[in-house]
């Protein structure tokens, strides 16, 4: 049993601007906790969460794989970013936070390097205009506005994601069923050849949560996700 | 914390900006020195992905001169140490980076770099 990270430093003034872990990021901790024997098994050099929040997530991650991995974290927020760092100081876990969109500033040089992808995105459908605005302000609202079908700010990652990851690299993506997990599923394989399963799905409230772990179909991967099951 | 390994990933990302834009260059900066746990497998993993010249050189801008100009072949204990030091001890607090193709400023502040763009410069 690995602990939720301490998140005790941060007040209600900091959750007015950054998202407050709730089921959905509880969900992805559960999912990563299940995996945490492959993870290890694949010795992570490289960790990115995009859109890091709280940073609860990374410092999870880093309780799991300890200091054999650079854990980089971005968000647009910069109160965010700050509470990250936090964070990671709290845990006894070096978080690298950066302010930025996505990965973009990392793109060159981090091609085909991230052993360790994740992502829990706005995912709740909203207006496109909503969500536009939300991203632009990089405040809360970015955290949870999702443009029509909530996939506005998911599928600016998902072009992504195909460059970024390395040989045996995973990619773990937080979804709601309203966003269409088969979909994105088979979007990943035919337009980039990335592999995916559903590790973990769950109902929380009016919420139906899914966890999509995406990986290259090559041989290597195959070995360490045959190790995993 | 803009440390050394961060700062060899980071890349100018203005649009068009696409040729000579990495390594930025530090400017106006504060560091400080922190203690890191010592890793040598983490340190053995990483090593090929490091662009050394752009490591060699901005840990000399930060008047650290203990990494040798080129990459040795022999990858002894002396030389793992000093690496862990460059990488990951030295933190950039305040100051900013700047491209060296386009010259945008990308300030840092509290030790985190703020590599956001203006509407116009996004690509």
């Amino acid at each position: 049993m690995i602990p939720t990270p301490d998140l005790s430093h941060l007040s209600h003034k900091d959750y007015e601007h950054v998202y407050e872990p709730a089921e959905d990021t509880f969900i992805l901790l559960d999912a990563l906790e299940e995996d945490a024997d492959c993870l290890k098994q694949v010795q992570p050099r490289i960790c990115l969460e995009i859109g890091s929040g709280s940073g609860c997530v990374s410092c999870f991650v880093g309780a799991i794989l300890g200091h054999t991995s650079l854990y980089l974290c971005t968000d647009i927020n910069p109160h965010a970013a700050r509470c990250t760092v936090a964070t990671g100081v709290r845990n006894q876990i070096r978080l690298d936070a950066i302010i930025a969109p996505f990965a973009h500033p990392l793109l060159d040089r981090l091609k085909g390097s991230v052993d360790l992808l994740l992502f829990n995105p706005p995912y709740v459908p909203t207006v496109e205009e909503e969500a536009a605005n939300a991203q632009h302000h990089a405040d809360i609202a970015g955290a949870w506005a999702g443009g029509e079908d909530g996939m506005q700010v998911t599928n600016e990652l998902l072009g992504l994601v195909e460059h970024l990851l390395s040989p045996t690299g995973q990619f773990y993506l937080v979804a709601v069923k309203q966003n269409d997990v088969p979909s994105i599923q088979r979007r990943m394989f035919d337009e980039h050849g990335l592999r995916s399963e559903v590790v973990l799905e769950r109902r929380a409230g009016v919420e139906h949560l899914f966890v999509i772990k995406f990986f290259r179909g090559c041989p290597p991967t195959k070995q360490v996700i045959e190790f995993c099951h | 914390m803009v440390r050394l390994i961060t700062h060899n990933l980071l890349a100018c990302h203005v649009k068009g900006c696409n040729t000579n834009n990495f390594p930025l260059q530090f400017q106006d900066v504060q560091i400080e020195l922190r203690e890191a746990d010592f890793n040598a497998d983490f340190l053995r993993g990483f090593l090929p992905k490091i662009e050394w010249n752009a490591l060699v050189d901005a840990a000399r801008q930060l008047g650290d001169t203990s990494l040798p100009q080129e990459q040795p072949t022999m990858i002894d204990d002396d030389f793992l140490k000093a690496l862990h030091h460059v990488l990951l001890e030295i933190h950039v607090e305040e100051g900013a980076m700047v491209c060296p193709n386009c010259k945008h400023v990308y300030p840092i502040a509290s030790g985190i770099p703020n590599m956001l763009l203006a509407e116009h410069e996004i690509g």
